[in-house]
């Protein structure tokens, strides 16, 4: 067990399978030998050679057919796109051919073995395409699965689970806390489940719902709740695609109130898909109705990110009302 | 680094364009349309059972694709593609590799799928999508798939399979199969994005990949004269450094010793390679389409007498190793295997209702297995609706 960030955590994933698998490569723009734009990639090259960690040609739509081919032969084809602003060029591969791989051959083919890690999210003055949460897209395709880890420890194990899952699955990685986020990660191999909601923490009063760098937000505005003896139950989702509908039920049926809170624009997002569900499943357990706080529908801004941000006084914010209402 | 090309070009001291048109690209023609050979001709690996057997599989195709383009019209399956006129494309492709080499398709290389032994039933029960379907119902006809024949399942968005292709051949090499990849396109998907990244990425990472246009001069209505203005796609392989050859489409001896040389080289070498073959589509793009509002009968009839298949029965003839008896016993024989097996597949039952969730993963998440159980609770609540299902639901 180390202190290690969760860049690091990322490199020991894509180590451990790289050392058990032969068959497992790991390609995208600038991973090879430069180790990845964010290092996340580093030194994988040097230890398993040209032909298993390499630079592609700057064609996402390329690195993603590629990777569903090499997938499909047999491969472990773990495909990096630079920053998830830039998957768009891929949308086609991705939602048309590793989503539907397997249903469309009748599981004669399926490309289960292919993983797409991409950072996301915003919060690093990176403006609008360098800031971006896209998961509600992908998180309308039947066939993949969706999946964002929150911190190193997390990020080791869902990852390793992810590549090692039997379906395609896009691993959005919180580009803001690659450094930022630091935590003890055992050196062995190990792995967190899929489809699985963790409650971060346990609470009564109200239920608070994020994935990825949000939930670090989310905590901030729990603390400041809690100061005001608002008793808050933290529910990290980790993976978008299938959601776990259960642990978020039961967890709005003992509160009776719930807040979700997403990086992205509000219209459309995941988070308006989970409130859905819920009020049907909770329909009647719940005292307030369901707070959405999400980024504004506009194009993510550069000088007045702050003020665009899901923060945590807006949650907070958010908290507060429901517990008046 | 590589930047050599900038101290070893030649320096001119004026701008001076290279012409668009300036590659010259020779076409390789074996076999004349009477049955002969051109003089100096160097044949391919061929045997009188190779002959055959391709010969047969060039017959198969145009027999079903004859019943099948009737069973359209007859409103017996929704939708049919036939190959008509440019089947020595695809069926010599296959003849010219191994059976462990991957065929990537665009839609109208049945003939390849026929040449790797894929039964009449199994065509038949893929058009008809019952449950007897390797695709289980789920794709339009003539998308076909086998994963013990190596054909990958057609996907229809047009060029996805060409990056596609580049890597699953890099998977082979990296695990040093004897196997390659045959990635088939059309002059019309050349146009896709996917068609410029898939030659790239292959040519960059050296994927044993052959990638096989069919220039077959139209995409549905658009010529190619107003797909591309340049010499159409050979040079393009040229500008990604991928040693490329160009054929007459029609001339199946020619397809085959194409793509014998070019798996050898690709095995070889670990590299890609690209063939451009000119051919002509005689018949429609689909049942859905009619070429009559944007050609002329003087056009086809003009294709119609470089018949590919007309060409190798005249060699066959030639060699002595077919007759006209045959020839009349074979095609009797296989239009009534046709309409038998089409009498058989319409009468198979429709998938179960269970194939609408498996296989979107490889276990359907608790959401859809609660979205299957209200399907099914609904469908027997009203039963009359849903006639193929009802019945069956457990």
């Amino acid at each position: 067990m180390a202190k290690i960030n969760l860049l690091q955590a990322i490199n020991s994933a894509l180590d451990t399978v790289m050392a058990e698998d032969d068959s497992a490569v790991c390609f995208g723009e600038d991973v090879g030998h430069f180790g990845g734009v964010f290092r996340a990639t580093s030194g994988l090259q040097e230890k398993y050679g040209k032909s298993r960690c390499f630079n592609t040609p700057l064609v996402e739509q390329g690195i993603i057919g590629f990777a569903n081919g090499l997938a499909a032969q047999g491969s472990t084809a773990i495909a990096e796109i630079q920053f998830a602003d830039y998957i768009f060029p891929a949308f086609d591969q991705i939602v048309n051919e590793s989503a539907k791989f397997r249903y469309r051959s009748g599981n004669e083919f399926n490309v289960g073995k292919l993983t797409i890690r991409t950072p996301y999210g915003g919060g690093i003055a990176g403006g609008l395409y360098h800031s971006q949460s896209p998961e509600a897209y992908f998180a309308h395709t039947p066939g993949l699965k969706i999946v964002v880890p929150r911190n190193p420890y997390q990020a080791k194990g869902l990852l390793l689970a992810s590549i090692r899952d039997d379906n395609p699955v896009i691993f959005f990685e919180p580009k803001r806390l690659y450094r930022a986020s630091v935590g003890e990660v055992p050196d062995e191999d190990y792995q967190l489940p899929l489809g699985k909601a963790d409650v971060v923490q346990q609470g009564s009063d109200i239920t608070v719902l994020a994935w990825g760098a949000q939930v670090e937000i989310v905590e901030k505005a729990v603390e400041l709740a809690e100061k005001d003896g608002i008793s808050c139950e933290v529910i990290d989702l980790r993976t978008i695609l299938p959601w776990d509908v259960e642990t978020v039920a039961n967890s709005v049926v003992k509160t009776g109130r719930f807040v979700i809170s997403q990086e992205a624009p509000l219209t459309a997002g995941f988070a308006s898909e989970i409130a859905a569900t819920i009020q049907q499943e909770c329909f009647l357990h719940l005292e307030a109705p369901i707070a959405r706080v999400c980024g504004m529908d506009t194009p993510y801004p550069l000088a007045l990110e702050k003020e665009y941000a899901a923060d945590h006084l807006k949650i907070y914010e958010a908290i507060k009302n429901s517990m008046t209402y | 680094m590589n930047t050599d090309v900038y101290s070893e070009s030649p320096v001119v001291h004026q701008p001076a364009f290279i012409d668009g048109h300036s590659v010259e690209i020779p076409i390789l023609k074996i076999l004349k349309q009477d049955g002969s050979i051109y003089d100096n001709a160097v044949l391919p690996e061929i045997d009188q059972e190779l002959a055959t057997k391709t010969y047969k599989t060039l017959a198969f195709h145009r027999v079903l694709d004859e019943r099948m383009v009737a069973a359209q019209r007859q409103g017996r399956i929704s939708f049919y593609m036939a190959a008509l006129g440019e089947e020595a494309a695809s069926v010599g492709g296959a003849a010219g590799l191994k059976d462990q080499d991957m065929i990537m398709a665009q839609y109208r290389e049945q003939g390849a799928l026929m040449f790797r032994g894929f039964s009449l039933e199994n065509f038949m029960n893929q058009m008809f999508s019952n449950e007897k379907d390797l695709g289980k119902g789920r794709q339009m006809p003539i998308h076909y798939g086998s994963n013990a024949l190596n054909y990958m399942t057609i996907s229809s968005p047009l060029g996805t399979q060409i990056p596609q292709a580049a890597g699953y051949a890099y998977g082979q090499k990296l695990q040093g199969l004897d196997a390659v990849t045959i990635c088939y396109f059309g002059e019309g998907a050349a146009s896709e994005g996917d068609f410029h990244a898939g030659l790239n990425m292959a040519a960059v990472h050296q994927a044993p990949v052959i990638f096989f246009c069919r220039n077959n001069g139209y995409a549905i209505s658009t010529p190619s004269d107003e797909q591309y203005v340049g010499n159409g796609i050979a040079p393009r392989g040229v500008g990604y450094g991928i040693k490329t050859l160009r054929i007459d489409g029609n001339d199946i001896l020619a397809v085959i010793s194409a793509v014998q040389v070019a798996r050898e080289y690709a095995i070889k070498e670990g590299k890609p390679v690209l063939i451009e073959a000119m051919s002509y589509r005689l018949g429609a793009h689909s049942t859905s389409d009619d070429p009559s509002g944007y050609r002329t009968r003087e056009e086809e009839a003009k294709w119609q007498e470089h018949d590919p298949i007309l060409r190798m029965k005249n060699w066959m003839l030639a060699q002595g190793w077919w007759d006209e008896t045959q020839e009349s016993a074979l095609l009797e024989k296989l239009r009534e295997d046709v309409l038998a097996a089409v009498k058989v597949a319409e009468k198979v039952a429709k998938p179960p209702v269970e194939d609408l969730i498996t296989d979107v993963y490889d276990q359907a998440p608790p959401l859809l297995q609660r979205q299957f159980n209200d399907l099914k609770e609904h469908i027997k609540k009203y039963p009359d609706a849903y006639p193929f299902t009802a019945g069956r639901i457990k």
